[in-house]
């Protein structure tokens, strides 16, 4: 109980930072910041349309953050996460793009959701191997992998997927409406997405608490010496922890790209695997948190391109303050701990 | 200058690392100061240079009671230290770090302090280029750096930590020269030192410090039996061990070498066999722990061969070593033993030999209660182990044993523990020697070896120098053997 209380004080505390750190930069710009926080509140939910993009941005952000559980559970950087959506993007538009595709549907958006989880995991396991066999911090490897799989789209959008006649950054040509994933049309939502994004954070839930493997992954992630010693081999564990980050970040990539865009674009990760990062670090790594940062996330991406038409704000407004919440929840998280360390000093100055 | 420590205090959590500790230190001597590991010589020496504050007690500079807080404080008052690794900066030249802290205003006045640095270090016979980078000097050169750093800031007592690990015979000869010297000027030198040999050559007086206190203090000439008996108390009795001949070798290592811990293993030849309690002895670092986790296959020696029972296990990793019936207790138990975040069912799970997809929530509870029960661990399934006792946790890592290894290597097993802990462990350890194991433990107690050990190994500086069987030998003996001197 009292942890819960401490959690909530210091949710209000961060809560309270951002918006005094955001009001004092609407200020500054000039901008009115009561109608600012109106536009982004009506922008994000209010309308059944608004949710409905939210909710499109809400299931990649949750794809990504599902598979990022299994890499900081087991204590790996996975910043490679953006790499992974752009090799999943890239994996299923390979599908979709045979001619046969056409007299199949079902059967060949299948298998392209199928070929992007395996297109991300493979991207996920070269850094995993970088990792475990070259001793590369897979840090580096990820963010080197992410320009390599940006530099891929391009070429293949320039290259040899370019539009007939023309190439253009506006990428390559929508594919056949039969091969989208299903959608409602007057919300423009595909309800696939949504269900795989549940689905994924369920089944993370559910085997990061149930299964010998994710308490073998969080053993390794608390204390690899201790878990080698107990018999676990700490690089198998991580390679299978890149796989599942991998698979479920190629999955966004998939819904993306057969989903909500209908064809590869160059940005067709938009950042969301960055912000994933930031999702699962400020939800504290806890499964049920996710959903709901993803969620206000969504909310902020969406609520701010209003911002520029209504207010002659720039759309990176949105930016800011989610940047400000993440460095607000790292204060307050610095804060506890330090806390808790002046707590202990006083307590041993005492004996 | 006078120092005078009085009624030193110093507790870090319920650990008490020096209690009541007085010392006077002369103007025009050299000071040593000897002790075994955790004795308390380096708290103490941090208190005095202003790195740790003391819990309580006084510190008197020329008779009159001094309150610093830090280390540079302490330099103002003309008390500096030189640590077991130099604080230096390795991509700066000789120069630059030796006028660290020293300039002041915009000018670069590196000609003058060439000139003062060239005619310190002349006078010391340290033979620096000033404009070589740090990171190319070897220990010693590092140190004669600090040094000289130490005393161009004004520097009147000078505590040098342990300044002989490390460094070559003909730098020791030079660093020894270089402390007569500046004794001659009146200065004074506290040596801090494991090593007999070194204090009884240079200091003038030696204070001897066991279990964070003073156990005595002699002026030359040193008679080395005194020391001895006061670094490690009077030996007991030891108990006599009626054991069946070890036959079987279980373990043999030929001419291993490896690197690691501070001293490494060097060309290193024996065996242990089955049934058979052998103690390591030696300072903490002495190579001890690099022996044991290569005989675990923690560690891969960079030459030599090992074989276990007979089968050459070169190459192989610890999983290997592991499914040969080879068991490692790791030093530290919260730190490599235990995994903080999992409570104690779940470490049973993770021992589980039974796989399956799911963990298996009522086994493994039932695992930890039964564990509890029969290792007396105060505890339920549920507790974190980061929440147990020091006692607590070894008891819980011993239950995690297998149980019939062939090979049982723990390192410092009863470290920390409270005495009805030891007794406790020891007796449940020495079931497994009567069931053929053969068991190889580390302990910086003398005592402990003697009472639990047939056979025991003394290292030092990365070498066994004696091996001897516990019914032939004392703590006297092992004493010198540790203190280096065979």
């Amino acid at each position: 109980m009292r942890i819960i209380t401490r959690y909530l004080i210091e949710g209000i505390l961060a809560l309270f930072a951002v918006l005094l750190s955001t009001t004092i930069i609407l200020l500054v710009s000039g901008a009115p910041p009561f109608a600012a926080y109106y536009y982004l509140f009506n922008g994000s939910l209010g309308s059944w349309t608004k949710l409905a993009q939210v909710i499109q941005v809400w299931v990649p952000l949750t794809l990504c953050a599902s598979g990022l559980l299994y890499t900081f559970r087991i204590d790996l950087w996975n910043i490679g996460v953006e790499g992974q959506i752009m090799l999943g993007a890239v994996f299923t538009t390979a599908v979709l793009r045979i001619d046969a595709a056409k007299s199949m549907p079902i059967l060949f958006i299948g298998l392209s959701l199928a070929a992007g989880i395996f297109g991300g995991a493979i991207w996920a396991v070269v850094a995993g191997f970088l990792k475990t066999k070259g001793g590369v911090n897979e840090i580096f490897a990820g963010l080197g992998l992410n320009f390599v799989g940006q530099g891929v789209i391009l070429w293949l959008i320039f290259g040899p997927w370019h539009r007939p006649g023309i190439a253009s950054m506006s990428g390559t040509e929508l594919f056949p409406q039969k091969l989208w994933l299903p959608f409602y049309p007057a919300l423009r939502l595909s309800p696939a997405g949504l269900v795989l994004a549940v689905a994924a954070l369920v089944l993370t839930a559910l085997f990061l608490r149930y299964t010998r493997m994710g308490l073998n992954l969080k053993a390794i992630g608390n204390n690899r010496d201790a878990a080698m010693l107990f018999g676990l081999k700490p690089d198998r564990y991580m390679i299978i922890a890149m796989i599942f980050a991998g698979g479920f970040a190629g999955l966004a990539g998939s819904v993306q790209a057969a989903g909500v865009y209908h064809r590869l674009l160059p940005a067709i990760s938009s950042n969301y695997g960055y912000l994933a990062l930031l999702v699962v670090m400020l939800s504290n790594y806890n499964v049920w948190i996710t959903p709901l940062v993803a969620f206000f996330f969504a909310c902020l991406n969406v609520g701010s391109i209003q911002l520029p038409m209504m207010l002659q704000l720039d759309s990176s407004l949105s930016g800011v303050i989610q940047g400000a919440f993440v460095l607000a929840a790292l204060s307050v998280y610095a804060w506890r701990v330090r806390a808790k360390l002046t707590g202990e000093m006083a307590k041993d100055d005492g004996t | 200058m006078w120092i005078e420590l009085r009624n030193i205090h110093k507790y870090y959590g319920s650990i008490q690392a020096n209690c009541g500790v007085n010392l006077t230190i002369r103007p025009g001597t050299v000071h040593g100061i000897l002790g075994e590991n955790g004795a308390g010589k380096t708290t103490l020496m941090k208190i005095l240079a202003g790195y740790s504050r003391k819990t309580r007690g006084a510190v008197l500079i020329d008779n009159s009671p001094v309150n610093y807080q830090t280390p540079a404080q302490a330099a103002k008052l003309g008390i500096g230290m030189l640590y077991q690794d130099p604080l230096d900066f390795p991509l700066l030249t000789v120069l630059e770090n030796f006028m660290l802290g020293q300039i002041s205003g915009i000018r670069n006045k590196k000609r003058v302090f060439a000139k003062i640095f060239e005619d310190m270090a002349g006078a010391l016979n340290f033979s620096l280029r000033p404009d070589t980078l740090v990171k190319k000097l070897t220990i010693g050169e590092r140190q004669q750096l600090e040094i000289l750093r130490l005393l161009a800031q004004g520097v009147r007592v000078l505590i040098l930590d342990e300044p002989t690990t490390g460094i070559s015979g003909e730098q020791k000869k030079i660093l020894f020269q270089a402390l007569k010297k500046l004794v001659g000027e009146d200065k004074s030198v506290v040596l801090v030192s494991h090593k007999l040999e070194d204090v009884e050559s240079v200091c003038d007086k030696i204070t001897v410090m066991k279990q964070g206190s003073v156990s005595g203090e002699i002026k030359r000439p040193f008679v080395t039996h005194t020391l001895l008996k006061m670094m490690f108390g009077t030996p007991p009795v030891p108990v006599s061990h009626t054991r069946v001949k070890p036959i079987d070798c279980v373990l043999e290592l030929t001419r291993v070498s490896a690197l690691g811990g501070r001293a490494g293993l060097k060309n290193c030849s024996l065996a242990v066999h089955q049934g058979e309690v052998v103690g390591l002895a030696g300072l903490e670092g002495s190579g001890q722990d690099v022996f044991l986790r290569i005989a675990a296959g923690l560690k891969r020696p960079s030459k030599g061969s090992i074989s276990l029972q007979g089968t050459n296990m070169h190459g192989e990793d610890y999983h290997t070593f592991k499914n040969r019936g080879v068991a490692y207790l790791p030093g530290s138990r919260i730190e490599q033993g235990l995994i903080p975040g999992l409570n104690i069912a779940e470490h049973v799970s993770l021992q589980d030999k039974k796989k399956g997809f799911f963990v298996n929530r009522l086994h493994s509870v039932q695992g930890a209660k039964k564990r509890i029960a029969d290792f007396r661990i105060k505890a339920e399934p549920e507790s974190l182990v980061e929440s147990l006792s020091g006692g607590n946790q070894q008891r819980l890592l011993l239950s995690f044993l297998p149980e019939d290894p062939v090979l049982l290597l723990l390192d410092n097993p009863t470290r920390g523990l409270d005495m009805e802990s030891v007794l406790w462990v020891w007796e449940y350890l020495h079931a497994y020697s009567t069931h053929n194991a053969c068991l190889v433990f580390s302990s910086s107690e003398l005592d402990e070896i003697l009472t639990n050990a047939d056979r025991v190994l003394v290292f030092f500086d990365g070498a066994v120098i004696k091996d001897t069987p516990t019914d032939q030998t004392d703590a006297h003996e092992l004493g010198r053997a540790i203190a280096g001197k065979a």
